[in-house]
Formats: structure tokens, sequence, C-alpha cells
């Protein structure tokens, strides 16, 4: 008997993922959420027929870290265009990743209408606080008081309104199935964040409707935070503002055993 | 298969059920709405894909999508719903991959009217969406001949991977003519190597428009002007009446072309040698066409529904080797034939110049008039 026979496999990379390096900053969990995804897909095989649809901002290069077909879109089109290639090819598992400014703002529009008409895609659902990519700007989600490059005083709710609370909007439409939010700060709440995966695929798989998670997100660099700070602030503060829960289970999904 | 009264909005969408479109997203507006209404009974019917989306910003990205996977798509809308639509536009150019969109041009800018006018030239022909990419562009000037152009859109768009539109104004999407419709072709059953429909028993396939390294956007940018050097070679397309002894030649695009036609019928009725230049495709361009008549004209008069957006394409045309005269109804308003006539019997008896500008000259007639 040699070492390797005594050795068990416990972790390795996803089939889904591709073996690049991601770009995301040191301590984002970006990574984190590709690598739930993948795994996901992995465990139920649909890697051969997943379609993504990359949007803009820090995952505009998703589709270099996933190892299938991918478009990419306009900011905040993702689920337009996302409906294009599902209605052709309903048979598909097709998926849009897309961060707060890019669903929550400029695709505010898009992401409604595609949950209203239920459409049968899915879609993960980014929520750093902040527009990443363009350096830490104020996005729909940024907390009032939160300090970003355009609101450099903390967000004033008297001159620049409230964070949008999207899992909870998107919740108050027929077409959507499955709305819920995760949080990715934790080992125990990275777990449920892909049970919440597994179901929103599920609901696609089984032509249930709409379905969206919602996963808060840190962004060190931009939050100006050691990603452990990131990791404190995000449950201190994030949570109590989004709180993590379920908004919408179609009873056929609420079925569904996984 | 027999002459029938079709409606230009509903025959262009059966033109384009014939020519195998697979997938529609479209928004309503006047003067293309029926377009949308029709799609909505015939696709479903067909088992083929219609969704009405919530903005045009939406129906773009939908036919974005669709045409990823390979199959032939196809939206349309009218001026202001077309500027909503240059975003997806441009990123579908960059893509590279092959839509056939509508225009049933009304009057602007802004909301303006629902009335035909022909100020989307610019926007359509030259640009419109960002970056750098030309449009293949179809004009038909009667009913028939938008079944015709609309087919062939559809096989343009896919020979180049480029965006091919029907450009045509409210007038044509309204009326009604006898026509004849093309027998239904097939849909297609394989698709190319760069569609992407799942990665299956295959490497798998990225389609974007995005390329951050300079020089890599730079290649892609001469592919994109390679491809179109070929569509400039091999697509020209133009109808010339009573050219070959035409001292004048006015030059006009769909219904201004079919206006002009009818008095260039009236002139040679009273002995003014006269012919018309019909642009089909107005992108490309039949410049040689246009450069090979100034050497034999007295003059062009250049007759649109815009205040002069083709007239520019015709003087780079020309090159200052003949008089250029121009002569439009703008905002909504049809020009009539007489008024054409009017202006080819002014060519014909007064002295021409090349100097000046003929969009400054006609704007001082219409003042005068006014």
């Amino acid at each position: 008997m040699t070492l390797a026979d005594l050795e068990t496999l416990v972790y390795a990379r996803p089939a889904s993922l591709t073996e690049m390096p991601t770009h995301y900053c040191p301590g984002c969990t970006h990574g984190v959420a590709h690598r739930l995804i993948a795994e996901v897909i992995d465990e139920m095989n649909l890697r051969e027929r997943t379609i993504g649809v990359a949007s803009v901002g820090c995952s505009v290069f998703a589709y270099n870290y996933f190892d299938f077909d991918w478009v990419q879109a306009p900011h905040g089109r993702a689920p337009a265009m996302a409906t294009g290639v599902k209605r052709v090819l309903p048979d598909r598992v097709v998926i849009t990743y897309q961060g707060d400014g890019d669903m929550a703002s400029i695709g505010m529009g898009e992401v409604v209408h595609a949950a209203a008409r239920g459409e049968n895609i899915t879609v993960f659902f980014i929520n750093n606080a902040n527009y990443g990519m363009t350096g830490g700007q104020m996005a729909p989600t940024t907390l009032p008081g939160q300090k970003t490059t355009t609101s450099p005083r903390g967000r004033d709710v008297e001159t620049q309104g409230y964070p949008v609370r999207a899992a909870e909007l998107l919740a108050t439409l027929e077409g959507a199935s499955y709305v819920v939010r995760r949080s990715l700060h934790d080992p125990k709440n990275i777990r449920l964040a892909k049970k919440a995966i597994r179901l929103a695929l599920e609901t696609q798989v089984r032509g249930l409707g709409f379905s969206m998670v919602e996963l808060l997100s840190i962004c060190p660099t931009n939050w100006g935070m050691t990603p452990v700070q990131s990791l404190k602030w995000l449950e201190e503060h994030m949570i109590p503002y989004f709180p993590l829960g379920d908004y919408k289970v179609h009873p056929a999904v609420a079925e569904i055993k996984v | 298969m027999a002459r029938e009264l079709w409606k230009g909005n509903i025959a262009i969408a059966e033109a384009a059920v014939r020519a195998g479109l697979e997938a529609y997203f479209g928004y309503p507006i006047t003067p293309q709405t029926e377009l949308l209404e029709y799609l909505s009974m015939r696709m479903p019917e067909l088992g083929r894909v219609f969704v009405q989306a919530e903005s045009e910003l939406g129906a773009i990205n939908m036919v974005y999508g669709a045409a990823c996977t390979g199959v032939r798509v196809m939206t349309s809308s009218s001026s202001p719903g077309i500027s909503l639509m240059m975003e997806g536009l441009s990123y579908i150019a960059g893509t590279e991959v092959p839509v056939v969109l509508v225009d049933v041009m009304r009057g602007g800018p802004g909301l303006g009217n629902i009335a035909p006018a022909q100020g989307d030239y610019n926007q359509i022909v030259h640009g419109g969406g960002h970056g750098d990419y030309r449009p293949i562009v179809l004009a038909p000037s009667s009913i028939q001949e938008a079944i015709d152009l609309t087919m062939l859109a559809f096989d343009l768009a896919e020979a180049y991977r480029a965006i091919a539109v029907v450009l045509l104004d409210g007038s044509l999407g309204q009326m009604m003519e006898p026509a004849e419709m093309p027998p239904m072709r097939p849909l297609k059953t394989t698709y190319p190597d760069w569609a992407v429909r799942g990665a299956m028993g295959r490497e798998r396939r990225v389609l974007s428009s995005i390329y951050l390294d300079p020089p890599l956007e730079e290649e892609a940018n001469l592919r994109i002007l390679r491809r179109w050097v070929q569509i400039e070679a091999n697509e020209v397309r133009y109808k010339g009446y009573y050219l070959d002894d035409a001292r004048f030649v006015v030059v006009g695009f769909g219904t201004a072309g079919r206006v002009a036609l009818s008095a260039v019928r009236a002139a040679r009725a009273e002995g003014i040698r006269v012919g018309l230049l019909r642009p089909i495709t107005v992108s490309p361009f039949p410049t040689k066409v246009i450069r090979e008549l100034a050497d034999q004209a007295e003059g062009f008069l250049v007759v649109e529904m815009n205040t002069g957006q083709m007239l520019e394409d015709v003087l780079r045309a020309v090159e200052g080797r003949a008089p250029v005269e121009f002569f439009a109804r703008v905002g909504g308003v049809m020009p009539l034939p007489d008024e054409v006539l009017d202006e080819i019997k002014r060519m014909a008896t007064t002295p021409l110049t090349v100097d000046g500008h003929p969009r400054d000259r006609w704007l001082q007639r219409m003042l005068a008039h006014a």
C-alpha cells in the first residue's frame, strides 16, 4: 500500500471552474461565490448545458473563470440578454451574475421585468454596498452614512436617498418563485448560501420560474478595511439593513428535497 | 404565389417569418406597432419565440442574447425607440453576431410626431451607437421591395456577421399595396461555430465585445472593417430610371425616391431629359455609380425627407464635378411630386453652380416661400 492509496481527496477545483487565477482583490468574496456556483453546477451535472451571462462590474470577467459557455451583457442588461438565450434554448440552464450597481441601479428595469415575466432564469446578485470596479462609488445598496468616493461625508438619505432592498422588492412579483438573501461572511452562512444556490438552480431546472439569490459580500479594497474587518462590518452593519432570509419560496420550490 | 394586398408593417413581419425568423423581441411604438402585433399571433402559432419587452433597451438586449445562439432574430421600432437601442446595437456590432433591425422612421427629433420622415439616416447609416462599425442598410420604396429586402437582410446579416437594417418611413409601414410573398423557408438546423448553445462535448465558447488589451481591440476593429470592405465590394444595390440620356440626375431613397420617380416621369413627359438614381443600399452607399454619373450629368437633385443627410454622401461621391441641388420636406411633411417637378424645371432653366452648399440654397428658397 502506497501513501497515495491512503490519501483521501477532500478538496479539489470544481470541473466548472477553469484553471485561470482570478483578478479579484485579496479577501474579496467573489471567489467564494464563484466556487459555490461551480460546485453546485458540478453536483447537478449541468456544466455542459449551462450558459452564463456576465455583467459589467468587477465580475465582468466571470466568463474567464467558469468552464462553460458565456455571453457578456451591456451594463445592467444581463436579465434581458438571458431572456433572449433562454427563450431560444429553453432546455439550457441560463444564469446571470450581477453586482449591485449593475442589477439594482442601471439594470433595475431589466431584472424587475424578467422576474415579472417569470422568466425561467437564475440571477446571482452580489451585494457589496458599492461600485467595486470603478473604485468604490455609492451604489443603490450603500448604507445610510456609509462613506464612498461619491458620498465622501457618508450617504445622506435626505439628498441621496435610501438603499434598495432588492430581494424584498423582487419577492413581490408573481413571476418570482425563489428569492432569498444569504451572506458570505462566515462558514455557516457560506454553507447556507450554497444550499440556496442549489435551490435556485433546481427551481430553474424544474421550470418553476424566476429565481434570485442575493449574496451579501465584502469589498475590502474600496471599503478601506482588512478582509477580517470587512467580514465583521458586513455582519454588524449590512445584515441589520439587509436581513438574511427567504423572501419568496413558491410552494412547489418548498417541496424540493436536495 | 399570387399577389395579395399587404400592409407594409405586416408584410415585413410575414417576410421575416418566411426568411426563418426564430425569435422576435419588440416594444410598441407608432408607426411600426402592427409589426409587433402581427408577430404576437404569428410566432407562437409556429412554435417560435415572441416576447414583448419592457422597453426598447430590453428588446435589443433580448435580441442580442438570442443572436448569440446562432438563430435568426429581429426587432423593430421607430425613431425614438431606435435611439434607445443604440447601446445594444453597438454591443451586437462589437460581438459580431447577426441581427436584423427594422426602423419605421417618424418625425423628430425628440418625441416629434408619428408622420413619415427620413431623419434617422445619419443615426442608422453613419453609426449612432458608440465605436467603430457600419451596418448594412436597405431602403425599400414599395411593399414588394420591403418584403424582398427583409428576406435579403437576414441573408446578409448572417453572411457578414453584421447588423442589417431595413430602413423605411411611416408611410411605407402604414400603406397597403399588392405584393407577392415568397414561400416559407425551412428553419436552420445547423449553427455557426461561434454560437453559444452550451458546451456539450466541446470546448466552452464566450461571446463578448470586450477587448481590454488595445492591440486585440485593434485587431477586432480591423476584422470588422475587412468584412465591411467585402460588403462594399459585393453588396451595393441601387435602381436607375431613365439614366441613359439624362442631363439631370435625381437621387432619393425610399419614399422620397418614389415621389421623385413620379416627378421624373412628369418631367420626361414635358421633354426634360432627367433620370432617377434610387439607392437600395444606403449603406454601403452607391458612391461609384454616382461618381460615374457626375461625369455625364449637368446637375444632380437630391430629394430627402430630412434636412440633407444623404446629401452629404452624394456630395462626397460627386466631388464637385457637377452642380448639386437639394429639395426636402421635413418634420413629417411629405414632399409632393409637383414640388419635385418644379425643382427639376428650375434646374433645367436656370444656371447651376458648384459653389456654396445646396442645403443653404434650399433653406433660402424655403424661407422665401414661407
